[in-house]
């Protein structure tokens, strides 16, 4: 168990480097097995985990450039521990229900390659290492969509490739000052997170710092106005690689703000809290109202989950740990939700190998489980309670309260105006008569879509009724967080704004006790 | 009547003269081999040369650890200095001429590699740039860059095409003016100080304090511009895409490292004591030398349709990022400079042997130039793994991490960042995802457009053999697995570099 995180990480690498041997009509066997045993490496993590810890767990550190202060530091919480589990399930089910692809040894290996990449940035606590990964990670997507995606894959891989390399080499510049002033504070450089943590900073230094980390990490998400890549990107990427790059890839940005940004800049988050959450309201609304100009559903879906990405920045940059927890708890059950509604997509484009709406309509009646599929996880993606996504959105929603409520009553407003988009699109492709003369004999989703749709369906369900297994380990990890964020600003608004969770707990014992 | 002067043996110290006398003697070997037996193998010359150079680096080695012992080393009339600065410059040096040479290796004749006159000339430049970088007086940096420069010329030419001639032309002739610019240069400097020694000259100007400022100032433009041509620093840049076309790919690869880390060594010694002078002026003239050679060359890059002319200036840009260490002028920017330089050697002295091995004699219907991106349109359909390399040598020459040149541009911004250049970083973190733009279009030639030229497919590797294919190999390797030898080599880097005073 000492060393599962390695294994994790490199176990597809090496299974994708030995996959060059298989014999390319066996490497979709090949690839689910490998797949199918990284899923089940990541559950015997969970097993493994103690969700009453709330530190980092499974940790691992081999020294690399120690001059540099540069170490191989392994390491998870609540935090990254689902988004891993997200990633790995994620992989599996896309290999496993891979269509008929040219070329598809190449896909598979570029997918096992990719997996690497995701759990090594959520397993990573170096910054070097973890930009190391985040970049990396940028390789095989940009295969993928330019190999093959749409007419215009090429320009979308490449503007996918150069924003978010763009954005993270000012994170680079970032980091490099951060590993310096640490230098200057203790004499050795280092980029080990866990020590960065220890440093407070002036405010004025958080401030660029924080505006060099934003950058990297907005373009990733991708907020307002840096999201003009991503309708690209999953207009063009083929169905497995919308699903990766909206489950997982986009999570990373939003992860390293909660990894990176809140714990070592407070003063700065709180600084900026306010322009942040504006471009998210922004964010909310106007893709939203993109979304609903859309005529290709796949379109839609994009914009819609640029727009819950939003809520996801709204409730991390809540700064306590309601807000928190419930943004993370939305990452994950954004990655299902939205992964599966492109994999819906990818299921009736490949029936018809169209995606524009107004060449369906009435498919209720041809396609009665397709429907009902697709209606739970569009009724999961508003956010209707008893489904995941609404336990995020609540909680993101009640953690941003205590600190704006006209902001809150605007974001709140916001997501109910969204459901309108999604339903006038459900309404356009299924509800009314069979209109097209090739709609008629459409074959509903067959056995190996219901392999992944089955299981993506009932955790959007279960986690919906009783999120406690996932949300718990999470607001752990959460509040440990909060509290170094506290302990760690400097400005009284800082210090009012974060709140107290061990004065909290002392207040409540406190009163527990005169109670009795 | 003159006194006699008595010089005993050991105080000229000959032995520091070893590692240039060895490539010296092995060239006058092969030519003396020639005139005894003409008519040989090309593949004898080569291993030839292959173990002079090895012994050479032996030398080099020994020299490594005398000098961690001992030292600063002077000799032969005080000319001869080898310190840090020297070992790394010749080690970096004839590493990438052992990595070179068995590139002529190739499965096709080309007329150069049939002359045993190539490998003399290949040996007499290699002993031009080591004894470039193992001295501090000017002369000796003179007759070194001329004795490099001209066999430089020579072995252009000799690849016997019309577009080499035009290129041994252009560069000779930029050469030439170089060579006056340093004299010119190196004229002043001895006039105000009455000595040709970099460290006289630093002693004797900080003596008086920077007086003749005026004076200094001419004498720093004439040796700006002239290193400026041999490190192709833009304005005077526009001989090196020429000049990189015209000649072979594998000499293109090895022109783009060995004589400018030659050149940087010599900028360094000759630079460092004037950025630390605090003469606002130079700062300035060398803070925007290296902005502009950084961006413009990367914006050239951008609408290229040659890669080789791509790879050109995209060598232009790096030789300007490397530039910044100068002007940072700290221990750390100056080690982040050899470290950057030994993982770009491999990176794109690997990106050229592709390109060398898929050099065909005669052009296909519709090709106007040796490596036109369209060549490598699918290229991952016929040679996945062709595909495969030159796309890790493209990410690594783009900085992306974990390959090679990444460790070197982190330290690199890493060392402007400490040294106080914030804004310097940035740009140069910007630039590296510019130049992210035209690497990746090879990549997305190969990768994802379908073969343009309907040809047989053994065109990209008409050239590979043995050899070729073996130095390619080892410079993957290097260039994945840096990570590993990032460490140990800043160590030995850092060490050397900091005990020469740097």
């Amino acid at each position: 168990m000492d060393s599962i995180l390695t294994i994790l990480i490199f176990f597809p690498a090496v299974a994708g480097v030995l996959g060059f041997v298989v014999h390319k009509d066996s490497i979709r066997a090949y690839g689910i097995s490998v797949a199918a045993i990284e899923f089940a490496l990541s559950l015997v993590l969970w097993m493994g985990y103690d969700p009453n810890v709330s530190g980092m767990q499974f940790m691992e550190s081999i020294p690399l450039v120690p001059e540099f202060g540069i170490s191989y530091l392994l390491g998870i919480d609540g935090i990254s521990l689902f988004i891993i589990i997200m990633a790995s399930f994620f992989t599996m089910i896309g290999i496993a229900t891979l269509g008929d692809t040219k070329r598809i040894k190449d896909m598979i290996i570029t997918l096992l390659f990719l997996q690497m990449t995701m759990i090594g940035v959520f397993a990573s606590l170096d910054a070097i290492l973890f930009y190391v990964f985040w970049e990396l990670s940028l390789v095989p997507m940009l295969y993928i969509i330019g190999a093959w995606g749409g007419p215009l894959r090429i320009y979308a891989s490449v503007k996918f490739f150069l924003y978010t390399f763009t954005g993270s080499l000012v994170m680079l510049v970032g980091m490099l000052f951060m590993a310096y002033f640490y230098q200057q504070a203790t004499g050795v450089w280092s980029f080990s997170l866990l020590e960065w943590y220890r440093l407070i900073l002036p405010e004025n230094y958080q401030l660029w710092l924080f505006a060099a980390f934003f950058f990297g990490f907005a373009i990733k998400v991708p907020m307002f106005p840096f999201h003009t890549w991503l309708p690209y990107a999953h207009g063009q990427a083929p169905t497995i690689g919308s699903v990766l790059l909206a489950a997982v890839l986009l999570k990373m940005g939003t992860y390293a703000f909660v990894r990176f940004s809140l714990p070592l800049f407070p003063d700065a988050s709180v600084f900026f809290m306010m322009p942040i959450a504006v471009l998210a309201i922004i964010m909310i609304i106007y893709t939203a109202m993109v979304a609903y100009a859309q005529e290709d559903i796949k379109q839609v879906i994009a914009y819609s989950s640029v727009s819950h990405m939003g809520v996801i920045i709204l409730g991390t940059f809540a700064l306590n740990v309601e807000g928190i927890a419930g943004s993370v708890f939305l990452m994950i059950g954004h990655g299902i939700v939205s992964g599966a509604l492109f994999y819906l997509v990818g299921v009736i484009y490949d029936r018809r190998h169209t995606k524009m709406m107004s060449e369906f309509g009435g498919l209720a009646s041809v396609m009665p489980r397709y429907a009902t599929i697709f209606g739970i996880m569009m009724m999961a993606s508003v956010g209707l309670p008893l489904t995941i996504n609404f336990v995020g959105e609540f909680l993101s929603l009640l953690g941003f309260y205590k600190q704006s409520h006209i902001m809150t009553l605007i974001a709140g407003i916001a997501i109910i105006v969204g459901a309108i988009y999604m339903l006038a699109a459900y309404k356009k492709i299924f509800f009314g008569e069979v209109t097209k003369e090739e709609n008629k004999n459409l074959p509903d989703v067959n056995k190996r879509e219901m392999f992944a749709l089955i299981p993506l369906t009932v955790i959007a369900l279960w986690l919906g009724i009783y999120p406690k297994p996932i949300l718990e380990p999470i607001s752990n990890s959460t509040e440990s967080i909060v509290q170094l964020m506290h302990d760690k600003a400097i400005t009284q608004e800082a210090k009012a704004r974060i709140p107290n969770l061990v004065e909290e707990m002392s207040l409540s014992r406190t009163l527990t006790q005169e109670a009795h | 009547m003159l006194e006699p002067v008595n010089i005993s043996l050991e105080s000229l110290n000959l032995s520091t003269l070893t590692p240039m006398l060895i490539p010296i003697i092995g060239a006058l070997v092969i030519l003396c081999i020639d005139l005894i037996k003409g008519g040989l193998n090309k593949s004898l010359y080569v291993m030839l040369s292959l173990l002079f150079l090895l012994m050479d680096f032996g030398s080099l080695v020994d020299f490594a650890q005398l000098f961690s012992q001992n030292g600063t080393m002077m000799g032969f009339f005080d000319v001869m200095l080898i310190d840090g600065l020297a070992i790394i410059g010749q080690l970096i040096i004839v590493v990438s001429s052992m990595l070179f040479i068995p590139l002529s290796l190739t499965s096709k004749r080309f007329h150069e590699y049939a002359y045993p006159e190539f490998y003399a000339l290949f040996l007499f430049m290699i002993a031009g740039f080591q004894f470039m970088v193992a001295t501090d007086n000017l002369i000796l940096i003179f007759v070194g860059l001329e004795l490099a420069s001209l066999a430089l010329y020579t072995l252009i030419a000799l690849h016997n095409r019309n577009k080499s001639f035009e290129a041994a032309i252009k560069y000779f002739t930029m050469g030439a003016l170089a060579a006056g610019f340093f004299s010119f240069g190196a004229m002043i400097l001895y006039a105000l100080t009455g000595s040709i020694e970099i460290n006289q000259i630093s002693a004797v100007l900080a003596a008086d304090g920077y007086s003749n400022i005026g004076f200094v100032l001419v004498a720093v433009t004439f040796l700006l511009a002239s290193f400026g041509f041999k490190l192709s620093l833009i304005p005077f840049h526009a001989w090196t895409p020429d000049v990189y076309e015209g000649s072979s790919a594998a000499l293109a690869g090895y022109m783009s490292i060995v004589p400018k880390i030659a050149a940087f060594v010599v900028a360094m010694r000759l630079f460092e004591f004037l950025v630390h002078s605090n003469v606002i002026w130079l700062e300035t003239i060398l803070y925007i030398l290296v902005v502009l050679t950084m961006t413009l060359a990367n914006i050239w890059a951008l609408v290229q349709s040659d890669v080789k002319r791509m790879l050109a200036y995209s060598s232009i840009s790096h030789a300007g990022f490397v530039m910044a260490a100068i002007l940072i002028g700290t221990t750390q920017a100056n080690s982040a400079l050899f470290l950057y330089w030994v993982l770009f050697a491999f990176s794109n002295l690997g990106a050229f042997a592709m390109l060398w091995v898929n050099r065909q004699k005669v052009l296909i219907a519709g090709q106007d130039s040796d490596h036109p991106f369209e060549k490598f349109a699918g290229l991952i359909h016929t040679m996945p793994t062709a595909a495969a390399i030159m796309g890790l040598f493209m990410l690594s020459l783009a900085g992306l991490p974990p390959f090679g040149v990444f460790w070197g541009k982190m330290y690199m911004i890493g060392s402007a960042v400490s040294g106080g250049y914030t804004v310097l970083a940035l740009i140069m973190a910007l630039n590296s995802a510019i130049a992210a733009y035209y690497y990746l279009k090879l990549i997305v030639f190969m990768f994802m457009k379908e073969p343009i030229y309907q040809t047989d497919k053994a065109i990209h590797m008409v050239n590979a053999s043995m050899p070729l294919k073996t130095i390619i190999g080892f410079a993957t390797v290097i260039t994945i697995f840096s990570v590993f030898i990032v460490s140990p080599l800043m160590e030995f880097i850092t060490a050397l570099v900091y005990n020469s005073g740097y």
